[in-house]
């Protein structure tokens, strides 16, 4: 036993030194790479280890962080209901618009995929715009407007299905849905493009082996052909969209206001700006981001590996 | 003699290939999914042209009832209003527009230059630490910037940059999305080509300006409008007090948050706020799809 150790340890001692002779010859390397390491450990990494270390703390800024222990997570979780219709909201609508946008993404990105080429640029173009509209979005406040000039309240009303015009933005059973509905418009996103221009690097003689083989139709030509072929973009869509439906804030806030009636469309990152620049109890809001923070990484880890079966 | 027979049905068989390009397609297949897409497509698009035509609506028109979707008479005093408007505020239009353009810019310039000498070096050397660094950065991409928009108020309060331009410009210029694009771009650049170089005596720095980056102008693009897109639409009220240094789209937002009166001109500004990169979207559609095509998570 005692030799294996000495053994195994001989051999990690080796392998560093290899390693560190390796990392001597390549100091280049590390010049050109460092400015970007340096910047992103500064703004990506530091931050989550500081937001881990400050929500065991109370901080407002004016004076030092005081060590609370899990006080903070104890409250969120035990007495704060307003954070736990956040996580309610936020889930709905990453469980209803992170999937169907994603599915969206990858059919439409299918569909347009045989289409010649300037229809095919045209369709990518309309299909990805509303995502990239900055506050386009604000249109969908006029198209719910709450009285009669709203157009949706205007056609329902033609038809007859209403008769008082509805609050669509100030009624709590309406704001999820009609959020989920805009953000849905916007989800044709990074992975769409990643999507389309995934489809165009398959290679053709693929299909025409697969008819050779029996393949009967496009949906088998889609299950067993395309989609073990588009696997790498796939994961990558799933991360896009998953960051963005976890991440919604924007949308909630500027149709429904900020803070909402009865807080029916609040989110965990709404909350988060309410802890953080609102009432300055950064220690509370840091709390709030490292669950959110666990929560993406986690969800990520889980499609990712449902992802790995698709088409196998 | 059934020698040659075969020949000819194998030839015709290749024929009949060649000229269904696509097979197991049918037409009338073909005909519903073109009517299915025009009719998304369509939907997609109302909320888009409904914003511009009401930015071409004379007010009177804005507020009539029954609502319509498309303008009577189209004008363009709503713009000609915004730019009275911006005229007559305390800080003067084209400080905004500075502002926003001169962090855009830097931002952009900056981060493409960090993240391709990044890429470089993952893409194409292999030195201890790098594929750690690199998982590090992919599962960064997995997280919004809202998990760390705190305690980087914290970080960047300690440096000093709060109230400057840089609180925006510096942070976006680590952005991992970029960093991972162009390396997985670079990662298809041939390896012959920098070895080449190499052995005619090029240092690092002249392969990397000189070979590098001029064969990945498509992956320029892609981190250009990505960069873009966020900084142009950054409001960056929570790190930047002065009004002076506020950004355009915050001025804009003030504009549109300016009650009745003001619904034209808030239209408009939401026409020149999506104009921007929606345009450079569409001078560049074919690059950023071929930067996509090696945008896959790979594990």
């Amino acid at each position: 036993m005692k030799e294996f150790f000495s053994k195994y340890i001989a051999l990690r001692k080796h392998n560093a030194q290899v390693a560190i002779k390796k990392a001597k010859r390549s100091k280049m390397c590390y010049a050109f790479l460092a400015p970007f390491a340096i910047l992103f450990f500064a703004f990506y990494v530091l931050p989550v280890i500081t937001s881990i270390y400050f929500s065991f703390t109370y901080y407002n800024i004016l004076e030092s962080p005081r060590f609370i222990g899990l006080n903070n997570y104890i409250n969120l979780i035990l007495q704060d209901d307003v954070f736990l219709i956040g996580v309610k909201n936020t889930f709905m609508i990453a469980v209803i618009t992170g999937p169907l946008g994603y599915i969206a993404s990858f059919l439409f990105a299918w569909l347009i995929n045989e289409l010649p080429r300037w229809i095919r640029s045209v369709a990518v173009i309309i299909f990805y715009a509303p995502s990239i509209a900055g506050t386009c979005y604000m249109i969908f406040s006029m198209f719910f407007r709450g009285d009669a000039y709203g157009i949706v309240n205007n056609k329902l009303m033609e038809i007859g299905i209403i008769d008082t015009p509805i609050m669509w933005l100030i009624t709590p059973k309406y704001m999820l849905p009609v959020c989920m509905l805009v953000i849905l418009w916007m989800s044709l996103g990074t992975g769409f493009l990643s999507f389309v221009a995934g489809l165009q690097g398959i290679d053709r003689s693929q299909y025409e082996a697969g008819y050779m083989d029996g393949i009967k139709n496009r949906w088998q030509e889609l299950w067993y052909i395309t989609l073990p072929g588009m696997r790498p973009m796939l994961m990558f869509g799933a991360v896009m969209s998953i960051t963005q439906s976890f991440g919604v804030c924007d949308v909630t806030m500027q149709l429904c206001g900020y803070p909402s009636t009865d807080y029916a469309a609040r989110t965990i990152v709404t909350h988060l700006f309410d802890y953080g620049y609102t009432r300055f109890d950064m220690g509370y809001a840091c709390a709030i981001a490292t669950i959110l923070f666990l929560m993406m990484i986690l969800c990520n880890k889980a499609i990712q590996s449902l992802l790995r079966r698709v088409g196998t | 003699m059934s020698k040659k027979i075969k020949e000819v049905k194998e030839k015709e068989y290749h024929k009949k290939l060649i000229k269904r390009r696509k097979p197991n397609r049918s037409i009338a297949g073909d005909i519903l999914l073109y009517i299915f897409l025009a009719f998304v497509a369509f939907i997609m698009a109302v909320p888009i042209i409904y914003a511009v035509s009401n930015a071409l609506k004379p007010l009177d028109e804005l507020f009539k009832f029954p609502p319509r979707l498309l303008p009577l008479n189209p004008t363009t005093d709503n713009f000609s209003d915004l730019f009275v408007t911006m005229g007559k505020s305390w800080v003067s239009f084209t400080r905004y527009l500075f502002n926003t353009v001169f962090i855009t810019f830097v931002g952009t310039a900056g981060h493409l230059l960090v993240a391709s000498m990044g890429a470089f070096v993952l893409a194409k050397y292999e030195f201890p630490g790098a594929p750690l660094f690199f998982k590090i950065v992919t599962v960064a991409m997995m997280f919004t910037g809202y998990v760390t928009a705190i305690p980087n108020y914290l970080i960047l309060n300690k440096l000093g940059w709060i109230d400057t331009y840089w609180a925006i410009i510096i942070p976006a210029i680590a952005s991992p999305m970029g960093l991972f694009l162009m390396k997985q771009f670079m990662e298809g650049l041939p390896t012959s080509l920098i070895e080449a170089a190499k052995i005619d005596g090029a240092t690092e720095w002249r392969v990397f300006r000189q070979i590098v980056l001029p064969n990945v102008k498509p992956a320029w693009m892609t981190l250009i409008i990505f960069s873009v897109q966020r900084l142009w639409n950054d409001p960056a009220a929570t790190f930047i007090y002065s009004e002076e240094k506020k950004t355009l789209v915050y001025a804009m937002s003030q504009i549109q948050g300016g009650g009745i009166a003001r619904t034209g001109q808030g239209a408009a500004v939401m026409v020149v706020m999506m104009v921007v990169p929606i345009s450079i979207f569409i001078f560049s559609e074919s690059q950023i799809l071929e930067t996509m095509a090696s945008s896959g998570l790979k594990d």
